[in-house]
Formats: structure tokens, C-alpha cells, sequence
């Protein structure tokens, strides 16, 4: 940033007056080449003072294109802002503030802006008409891939996003008021000062870095004094009360059910990197009571050829130039206009020593009080005129202007046109509201806004300053008063009369050349009548066949001159024509803002058990399981493959003991009268049968009669029951319980809850695993005290009182062991140390899986929600004689036919060959098709144990052809492997290694 | 949108989680419920019949992320307007019983 006495002026920098620092010039580049502004400056209006005229191409034709507008509706003005890893493209430079060192490229040409070859899609432009995308190139289909799409992707590409990650944060954020106020102008800060009087909480956002709305951008008195001067008062009353927050640089884009509003709020756009521990943008959810929805309105262009040339702008941006950034949009002007308004940009020219060179009003009998004024500013007066032709390709030569009297040919470099003024009502239609047209307004009014929303100034269609105080000022008490506090009225404060008298023009007279209706997405008249023609009849097909209103500006400029067009060319009205409804966000948020911190790491909760970092510490591989951080495997030193090491674990516990962190498992405990009966109705087993102190397997169905999940649940006492849940499905068991509870039974005398996180639990499996725990336990663990499914308490080292399970996952001698959490890392260490000349290890989830396949013990590849009990061979533990979940349904024929896939063993013929899960069953020598399926691999291990590989399966028929070879052809890996059919258990199927 | 729990106040719809409808009565007639009987198309409507009135519905929804209380809400299903919450466990109770409405009908 440099500091001058005298700053070198630019060349349409007016001489005086503006919101900007003259004092300080910054430096800033567009398409490589730097150029000077000002503090205050926006990227569009730095580049206008400069003499920049031409700021991208357009999306079909490549036409150059200059800025249209001074705001948040700007379909020509798209850059790419910022470089390298932050790059954004479509920002619209109307919008995006100067900052030093601000670096913009313009988009959507090639190889340049000045020469773009593409624009030689202009000669093609009868191929390129409405439906283009749909008709044209549908034939041949070969040259769709080859050719047009690759073509039209690369002529049409709006901007490129970055390729490498974000560096910087954003964030998300919750507040909560009484009276959301939407829009900083003029009836915004009105409501938001009347409201902020009666003591409500108040919340005030604008898109702006600088509150005033309107009151920026034109000369406007408010209380006999300048309209800023108040602006000023207004903003320091709100900055002042307690309960006020004030959100600069902040947009509601959306407005969501009761009373919720989306938001967001470019904390660090307008700098080059933001400070430390500081976000780029932060995404807010508001929560309003009331909300007063002040957000102005949007200028409509003249729809007339070669309105789309650069310095082509509407009126009033071009007051907006001159009157806030101190910038001349053209040396010699001409107002084209249907309504009063743009006097006030002939005026404002006209003080800054610009030429209004004529006015070309399209009303055949314009009001004389304008006629007058125009003539004292000394242009040229042409009442029921129009432009029909703009000579100049990037910048403008002259127009032709036609009246009923004559045509004339008029040098000019700026046109300011005004089709009058539309509400920016978009977030009164988000929530379902349907606009309204209004024939005296010429425009369409809110319809019905979202319950809590009212309209005020611009927006609800009260176009002038008094208006907007008038309406801002009762709307803002009235909503407060509406969330509970109390006021007084107020009188508005005093504002000059001014004419808001405007007509509609929908298109002007045609000519030669193109008149657009929709710049950014190059919709011209011509388009819409074709799009008439073939009989798309409702204003949406209109607008999909034609793409208008679907780019990135979502039709700011060009939604209403569309339906006009369309209501003009079947001679209706506008209300029979139809509406044009919005849906959010009112303008692009970016995904940063949208994904907040959940990205990377962060994306999701890691959590981890109490003993992760002594499983570390043993060498442990984590892989992510549900929610949870768990064990696969552990690396000793000299293992080089990870089937190396699960060997290893499997032969430590099937030949001395293992230790297994199965804390994830999910636990809930349930007590009451009515446990046991409660159990009874959730699994297809009986539970209340099942004696305290010991444990049985569970299984549970949906109400559809598919399997859900299963698990061993112990019998603490009379009352007290504690389940086990797979890892995968513990949030949902729960749920399932407290609906079982709450909906279905509220009757039982029972309670659940998840104590998953308040207990660590291990399981201690292999042949010397009694021999283990007799050490670390206090209590005998003899065969006699502690049988086959015993569940009890027990003491551990420091007396700290734990949990003893007698079951086995591995089909080995086994026993889970529970203690609180806090103790999870100790116990595991104890473990480890009592057992260290047994010979004990670590295993983790691979191990785990290979014996659990060798014992035939169905998991997630079975239990995939599409099983039946008896699918999985699990029939006998399917009561008859008591109501449960799923019972009715699992009768079904469906769930009953024979030839139903059904769970069965297999082994590779050759031990060399790999099975994966996945592959198919097919008879030798059937062809791979759909009838031949036979079902499929659902696990696969090497087992040591059974020299080969080994799994499960679901298969047609399979239980009844044991002892038969079939295929496991695997078209994703290639392979096309013979494998045995077997009986679901490769490992002591008799279970005495469990019972000894 | 916003639902007010009964024990927590009003609270983003972040924190629940939705099933449906709350008008559904589960049989209690398993014994009986063979394919074939009717008592078992009774149970083929509770678990797979449901209204989709275009207006007033009555719904479950659970306050997983707050209370874990099961919750009927009555809303508008077109405007998303919500007349009621109430806790469901006391609704359920409220029911009257399955053999009081047989005898009914
Ligand atoms: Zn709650």
C-alpha cells in the first residue's frame, strides 16, 4: 500500500466526491496487467475508473461482455478471484471489495480476453438457439463424445476451480434474535432501529461492507439533512444498543422452516490471506421470531439488439459508479428508460461533467415535470422512442435511436437503461410463496411470505425513499411487538417526494443484431419465440428448453422480462402467463462455507478406546470399524506382509492365549420388573428363562422378519440384564429399544441404557486363557466356578470391580473381561504382563475374522439385512411360542422358499488359489449369467487350520449339496476357482475346546 | 425446521431423527398371524401401509441427539406447520387398549 500526496488520476475517476479513500491508492491486477484504486473501490468499479470496459465472454456466443450492473445480480462481471490454491471462480467483481494486492483473471475466453477464438461460435449461432444442448447434437451419437461435448465443455467452461486443497477454515455458526432484519438500506436500518428501541434482540445483515443500501448510492435528503448524515446516526444507535448485532459483509441466502435462516458471512474476503485462527467465510443458521425482509430491489435491463455491448448498464449502476466510487462509466451518455427513475443518473452524470448526450423515453407520453428536467440538464428529449441498433463490438460507438418522427444515428460510449425496478423479494417464495404481478406497479409483489417474514420498502414494491422509511419503521415495531416487547409509534422520518412513475417495456422494436434477455447465460428474444413456437407453453418448460435463468445469477436481471416476452407473444397478461419463483441460496455459497471444520480429519468424530494407546504401543494397524478405531493387526518386528502377522495371532490363540479389544462391541444395560419380558419380545429367543449368572446368544429381527442383529447378553440378577450389540449396529439396537419401550410397549416396567463407552472389555481367548486369568482375578475361575457361559462379577488387580464373561467368538477356551473404562488401558496392560511367559499377544479384527469363519460364526458379510434366521441356518433359535419383533413376517412364502440362498461352508480345491468374498457360485461348466447364480461368497480367510482357503456363502440349495464342487468365479479379480462345499464349521465342530 | 420437545423446548431438526407414521397400531395377535389368516393382512398393513395425506399428519420422531425421547408431532406435511408434540410414551399409554377396540368394531 503506498501513501501519495497526489495519487496519479485515472482516467474515469471523477474528480470529487465518493465513499472511497482517495488518500490511498492499492494496487491490484486484472488478466496479469496492475492497475490502481482505492479503499472502498470494488473489483468493478477499480476497473471502470481505469478505462476497463470489456470484463469477460460470454457463455455461448464468447460476445464481449462489460458489467451490467453495481451488485449482487451481475451476470457479465464473473472473474476468478485470487490464484493458486484459493482461487474462486464466477465471483462477481461488482461485489468483490479491493483489497491490496487483489489478483482477478476474466473467465470464459480463450486464448484472451481481446481475441477470443471462440467467439467464432457467433457464425454458428443458428445452431446454437434454444434447446441447442437437447436437439442439435443428438445425431450421429458417436460425435456426441468424441466431439461436441469436449467442444462445448471447453467454450462454455465458467471459470476453473482450484486444484489444490483450500488452505484456509471456515466455520459454522448459531444465533438466535427476536427480529431478524434482512438489508441495511434505508427501511432496513428503519426497521432495525424500531425494533432495537422496544429492547428486542435484534439481528441486522447486509451483503455490503458498508450499511446504507441506496442511500450510497444516490443524492437523497432524510430529515433535512444528508441521507447519509442519518445513515451515520442510524448505525450508531444500533452499534450502541446491547442487544443489536450487526452483521456487515453478511447474506441471508435462505429461508428455511420456522424461523430458520441460512447466512453467510465473508468474514475474511476482502484480504488476501485471513489472519491467523481466523475464518474466510462462516455459515450462519439464524433463528428469528420475526423477520423484515428489506432487501431492495433489482433494475431490469431494455431488451433491444445489442444491449449485451460493453457500456451497455443499467441506469441505476451507472448513478451507482458516479455517486459512491467517484467513477464516470462513459464520457458521453444515453438514457434509454421506461420510468422517472433513471433522472436521477442523468443528473448525477451531468454533475460530474458527463455528457447526457439524449433520453429515449419508450412512454409514448412521458410526464412533462421529467421532460423539463431532462431539458435543463440540456439532452435532447425523445418521448415513445427506443434504441434499435448499438454500433461497436467491445466498447460502444453510437446508437441508433428511432422515434415515430425520425431515426437518428447518436455517438455515445455509455447507455443507461431502465426497465424499471423488480422487488427482491426471492426469499418470500423460498419456503413455497408464490409472487403476485402487480399491473400498477409493473412489477411482481411478494405473494404469500413464510409464517413471521414481513416485507418492507423496495422489496414489498414501495419504490421510493419515503416508502422505505415509512414501511421499515412500522414493520420493525410491528415485529417486535409480534415477539413480545413493547413500543411506541413512531413518525417516519421526513424524506423528499420523488416520482417512482414507470411504465413496462418488455422488448424494444427489433433490428439487426441480437437482443438479450438472459446476458449470462446468452438467452436472446429470438430464443424465447422459438421456444413458443415448439409449444413449450409454461414459463418453466420456457425456461428449461431455453436455459434462462439457470446460471449462476439464477436470472437476477432477466426472470420477469422473460415472462413478459412470453405473455407478449400469446397476447396475455402477465398474472395468465405464469410467475417465477427462487429457491436457495438468493447467491452461490461456496462448499467451504457449506462443509465448515468437516473436512479431513474432521469430517467425522474419531473415537478411539480406552486401551488405543497401548494397542499402539503393541504395534497395532488401526483401520476405522462403525465409528470406532480398531485393531486389524499387529507388527512384530520382521513381518513384512499383514497376512504374516494375522497368522501369527491366530496360531498365539489357538496355541497359547490372545487378547482382543472388543470395548466397541455395544453394550446396554437394561433393568426392571419387566427385563426379562422386554427381552422376550426383542430377540427370537427366551431371555426370561436364561438364570442369573449366566449368558446366552441372541438374535434379533426387524418387524419385517429379516435378521437385525445379534449378540451374548447376560443375566446380572433377577432385574438386570446386559446386552451385547454388533459395533456396527449399537446406535440402532438402542434406538430400537427405546421405541420398543416407549411406542410399542409403554406398559413395560423397564429402562436401557448404553453403557458401550462405560465399559472396556476384552476378550482372552486360546487354551491357556483360564490359566491367564486366574492370575490377574481375584475369584476362582476353575471350570466348576466359571462354566461354559457363566457371566459374573469379579474382582480385579487394585479391587477395582470388574466383569467376567465365559464365551468364545474363536471356538477356543475364551472369556471376555469388562472393567469401567478408566481401567480399560490397565487391565490391558495386566493382561499382558500375568500372561507374558503363557506366551500372550495382541490380536486384532483380521484374526478375529479368520476364526470366527473357521468356527462357522455368522458376521457383517451374513448379517447384511437381507437374511432370515433360517437363511442363516439359525432356525432353532426361533421361538414359537411367544410374540416377538419380526416373528409375524418371517412366515412370509418368501421368507420360507427352499430355494431361498442359504448359509453354507466351502474350501478351495487348490490352496493356491485365492477366494475373495464377492464371487459367485456357479455348477461347473454353467455359463456366468443371472440364471445360473447360485448366491455367493460372503467370507473368505487362510486357515492354517485347514490348509487353505476357506469361507462362508449364502447359496441356493446349498446345505442339501454338501460334499459337492462348484465355481466361486469372481469377474472383478478374474478368477474362476473350484471349491468343495462343506457344513458351515472347519474347527472342532463338537465345541469341546470351548466347554474344556 | 424447528420442533419443540416437551422436555428439552425448541430445538433444530438437526437433533432428530425421523420414522413416520405415528397412526399405526402394532397387532397383538402374533399367535394367530399365519399366512393366509386375516389377522395376518393385518399385520402386512402395520408394517407396510401407510398414509401420505397431503396436510395433517400425525408422525414419530425421536430426539436422538437431546432427551432420546420418541415424540408424535403433528404436522402439515405440505407447509411443514407443526400443531403439537407430544411425548410419545404418554401418548401410547393414552391408547386404548387392542381388545377394548375389537370388541368395539
Ligand atoms: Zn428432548
Amino acid at each position: 500500500m503506498t501513501r501519495s500526496e497526489t495519487p496519479s488520476p485515472l482516467p474515469f475517476r471523477l474528480p470529487a466526491g465518493g465513499l472511497i479513500d482517495r488518500s490511498t491508492e492499492i494496487r491490484f491486477s486484472f488478466d496479469g496487467r496492475s492497475y490502481a484504486g482505492h479503499p472502498g473501490d470494488t473489483l468493478a468499479s477499480a476497473l471502470l475508473a481505469n478505462g476497463v470496459r470489456l470484463v469477460g465472454r460470454s457463455f455461448k456466443y464468447h460476445r464481449p461482455r462489460g458489467l451490467l450492473s453495481a451488485g449482487p445480480e451481475e451476470p457479465n462481471g464473473l472473474v476468478e478471484l485470487r490464484a493458486g490454491a484459493r482461487r474462486e471462480p464466477n465471483t462477481r467483481a461488482t461485489v468483490a471489495e479491493l483489497y491490496d494486492g487483489l489478483e482477478a483473471t476474466s473467465q470464459n475466453r480463450w486464448p484472451s480476453l481481446r481475441f477470443d477464438l471462440m467467439s467464432l461460435n457467433q457464425l454458428a449461432a443458428p445452431i446454437l438457439s434454444a434447446g441447442f444442448y437437447y436437439k442439435t447434437f443428438m445425431w450421429p451419437a458417436a460425435l456426441w463424445e468424441k466431439l461436441y461435448e469436449p467442444m462445448i465443455r471447453r467454450a462454455a467452461g465458467l471459470g476453473r476451480a482450484a486444484e489444490a486443497p483450500d488452505p484456509d477454515r471456515y466455520e459454522k455458526a448459531t444465533a438466535h434474535c427476536d427480529v431478524l432484519v434482512v438489508g441495511g438500506g434505508p427501511a432496513g436500518l428503519a426497521a432495525a432501529l424500531a425494533a432495537a428501541r422496544t429492547g428486542a434482540r435484534v439481528i441486522l445483515a447486509d451483503e455490503d461492507f458498508r450499511l446504507g443500501g441506496r442511500l450510497l448510492a444516490e443524492a437523497q435528503t432524510i430529515d433535512g439533512r444528508p441521507a447519509l448524515e442519518w445513515a451515520a446516526l442510524a448505525e450508531a444507535e444500533l452499534e450502541a444498543a446491547p442487544e443489536v448485532r450487526i452483521f456487515r459483509r453478511t447474506t441471508v441466502f435462505g429461508a428455511y422452516d420456522h424461523g430458520a435462516y441460512g447466512a453467510v458471512e465473508r468474514v475474511n474476503d476482502h484480504v488476501a490471506t485471513p489472519p491467523a485462527y481466523e475464518p474466510r467465510q462462516r455459515l450462519w443458521r439464524f433463528v428469528a421470531e420475526r423477520c423484515v425482509l428489506a432487501a431492495g430491489a433489482i433494475e431490469r435491463p431494455l431488451v433491444f439488439p445489442g444491449n449485451d455491448r460493453p457500456g451497455v448498464m443499467l441506469a441505476g449502476a451507472v448513478r451507482t459508479y458516479a455517486h459512491r466510487y467517484g467513477v464516470a462509466a462513459g464520457r458521453e451518455a444515453v438514457v434509454f428508460s421506461t420510468g422517472d427513475d433513471a433522472l436521477r443518473t442523468a443528473r448525477e452524470l451531468a454533475a460530474g461533467g458527463v455528457t447526457v448526450a439524449a433520453w429515449v423515453d419508450a412512454r409514448r407520453e412521458p410526464p412533462d415535470a421529467l421532460r423539463e428536467a431532462v431539458q435543463e440538464l440540456g439532452a435532447p428529449f425523445y418521448p415513445d422512442g427506443a434504441i434499435t441498433a448499438v454500433h461497436g463490438r467491445t466498447s460502444i460507438q453510437a446508437v441508433d435511436i428511432r422515434t415515430p418522427l425520425f431515426q437518428t444515428t447518436l455517438e455515445c460510449d455509455l447507455v443507461a437503461m431502465s426497465g424499471g425496478w423488480s422487488p427482491t423479494l426471492h426469499l418470500t417464495s423460498h419456503l413455497g410463496g408464490r409472487p403476485v404481478w402487480d399491473e400498477a406497479l409493473g412489477a411482481y409483489r411478494p405473494g404469500a411470505p413464510p409464517p413471521g417474514m414481513s416485507v418492507a420498502g423496495a422489496a414489498a414494491g414501495g419504490m421510493t425513499l419515503r416508502e422505505c422509511l415509512a414501511t421499515g419503521g412500522r414493520l420493525g415495531l410491528e415485529a417486535a411487538r409480534a415477539a413480545g416487547f413493547e413500543g411506541t409509534d413512531a413518525p417516519p422520518p421526513v424524506a423528499w417526494p420523488e416520482s417512482a412513475a414507470a411504465a413496462t417495456l418488455w422488448r424494444g422494436p427489433t433490428g439487426k443484431g441480437k437482443a438479450f434477455v438472459d446476458f449470462q447465460n446468452d438467452v436472446t428474444d429470438a430464443d424465447l419465440e422459438l421456444a413458443e413456437r415448439e409449444g413449450y407453453r409454461s414459463v418453466e418448460h420456457a425456461k428449461r428448453y431455453t436455459t434462462l435463468g439457470m446460471a449462476t445469477d439464477q436470472g437476477k436481471t432477466s426472470g420477469v422480462n422473460a415472462v413478459g416476452i412470453l405473455a407478449g407473444l400469446r397476447g396475455q397478461g402477465m398474472a395468465e402467463t405464469g410467475t417465477t419463483t427462487f429457491r436457495p441460496p438468493y447467491t452461490p455459497v461456496s462448499f467451504g462455507a457449506m462443509g465448515g471444520h468437516h473436512r479431513g480429519k474432521e469430517f467425522r468424530p474419531t473415537r478411539r478406546t480406552a486401551a488405543h494407546a497401548w494397542a499402539a504401543e503393541q504395534g497395532a494397524s488401526f483401520v476405522e470399524s462403525g465409528v470406532w478405531l480398531r485393531a486389524e493387526w499387529f507388527t512384530r518386528p520382521g513381518e513384512t506382509d499383514w497376512m504374516q502377522s494375522c497368522a501369527r495371532e491366530v496360531a498365539t490363540v489357538r496355541g497359547a492365549v490372545g487378547i482382543c479389544d472388543v470395548s466397541t462391541l455395544g453394550k446396554i444395560d437394561i433393568q426392571g420388573p419387566d427385563a426379562a419380558a422386554l427381552l422376550d419380545r426383542l430377540y427370537t429367543g427366551t431371555f426370561s428363562t436364561l438364570p442369573v449368572g449366566r449368558a446366552r446368544y441372541g438374535l434379533m429381527l426387524r418387524e419385517d422378519g429379516f435378521v437385525f442383529d445379534d449378540g451374548t447378553t447376560a443375566r446380572l440378577g433377577a432385574e438386570h440384564y446386559l446386552m451385547t450389540t454388533t459395533t456396527a449396529n449399537a446406535g440402532k439396537v438402542m434406538q430400537h429399544i427405546e421405541f420398543a419401550l416407549q411406542w410399542l410397549w409403554p406398559e413395560l416396567d423397564a429402562q436401557a441404557v448404553s453403557v458401550t463407552e462405560q465399559w472396556a472389555q476384552f476378550a482372552v481367548a486360546g487354551p491357556r486363557s483360564r490359566e491367564l486369568l486366574a492370575r490377574v482375578v481375584a475369584e476362582d475361575v476353575s471350570n466348576e466356578a466359571v462354566p461354559f457361559m457363566a457371566a459374573l462379577p469379579v474382582t480385579l488387580p487394585g479391587g477395582v470391580r470388574g466383569r467376567l464373561f465365559r464365551i468364545s467368538f474363536s471356538g477356543e477356551l475364551a472369556y471376555e473381561i469388562g472393567a469401567p473404562s478408566s481401567y480399560g488401558e490397565a487391565l490391558a496392560r495386566a493382561l499382558m504382563e500375568a500372561g507374558r511367559d503363557l506366551g500372550v499377544a495382541p490380536y486384532g479384527l483380521e484374526a478375529l475374522n479368520v476364526m470366527r469363519i473357521e468356527k462357522g460364526h455368522v458376521a457383517g458379510g451374513e448379517l447384511n439385512g437381507q437374511t432370515t434366521a433360517r437363511d442363516l441356518g439359525l432356525q432353532k433359535m426361533v421361538s414359537t411360542k411367544k410374540d416377538f419383533i419380526g416373528r409375524v413376517m418371517a412366515q412370509r412364502p418368501a421368507l420360507v422358499a427352499p430355494d431361498r440362498p442359504a448359509l453354507v461352508g466351502w474350501k478351495s480345491a487348490d490352496p493356491s488359489v485365492r477366494v475373495s468374498a464377492g464371487a459367485h457360485f456357479l455348477d461347473v461348466g454353467a455359463a456366468a449369467s443371472m440364471e445360473n447364480d447360485l448366491g455367493y461368497v460372503t467370507a473368505a480367510a487362510w486357515s492354517a487350520h485347514a490348509g487353505g482357503w476357506i469361507g462362508l456363502g449364502l447359496m441356493k440349495h446349498g446345505p442339501e449339496r454338501i460334499g459337492e464342487t462348484v465355481r466361486a468365479w469372481d469377474a472383478v479379480r478374474g478368477r474362476d476357482t473350484p471349491v468343495t462345499l462343506c457344513a458351515p464349521c472347519f474347527y472342532d465342530p463338537q465345541g469341546e475346546r470351548l466347554r474344556g | 425446521m424447528r420442533i419443540t420437545c416437551p422436555h428439552c423446548g425448541e430445538r433444530g431438526n438437526e437433533e432428530f431423527a425421523y420414522l413416520g407414521d405415528a397412526t399405526v397400531r402394532r397387532p397383538d395377535d402374533a399367535g394367530a398371524a399365519r399366512p393366509g389368516a386375516p389377522e395376518f393382512e393385518r399385520w402386512m398393513d402395520y408394517v407396510y401401509l401407510r398414509d401420505n395425506p397431503a396436510g395433517r399428519h400425525r408422525e414419530l420422531w425421536q430426539h436422538v441427539h437431546g432427551c432420546r425421547a420418541w415424540l408424535v408431532v403433528t404436522r402439515d406435511i405440505s407447509t411443514h406447520a407443526i400443531f403439537s408434540v407430544e411425548d410419545a410414551r404418554a401418548a401410547a399409554l393414552a391408547r386404548p387398549s387392542l381388545v377394548a377396540r375389537d370388541a368395539a368394531s
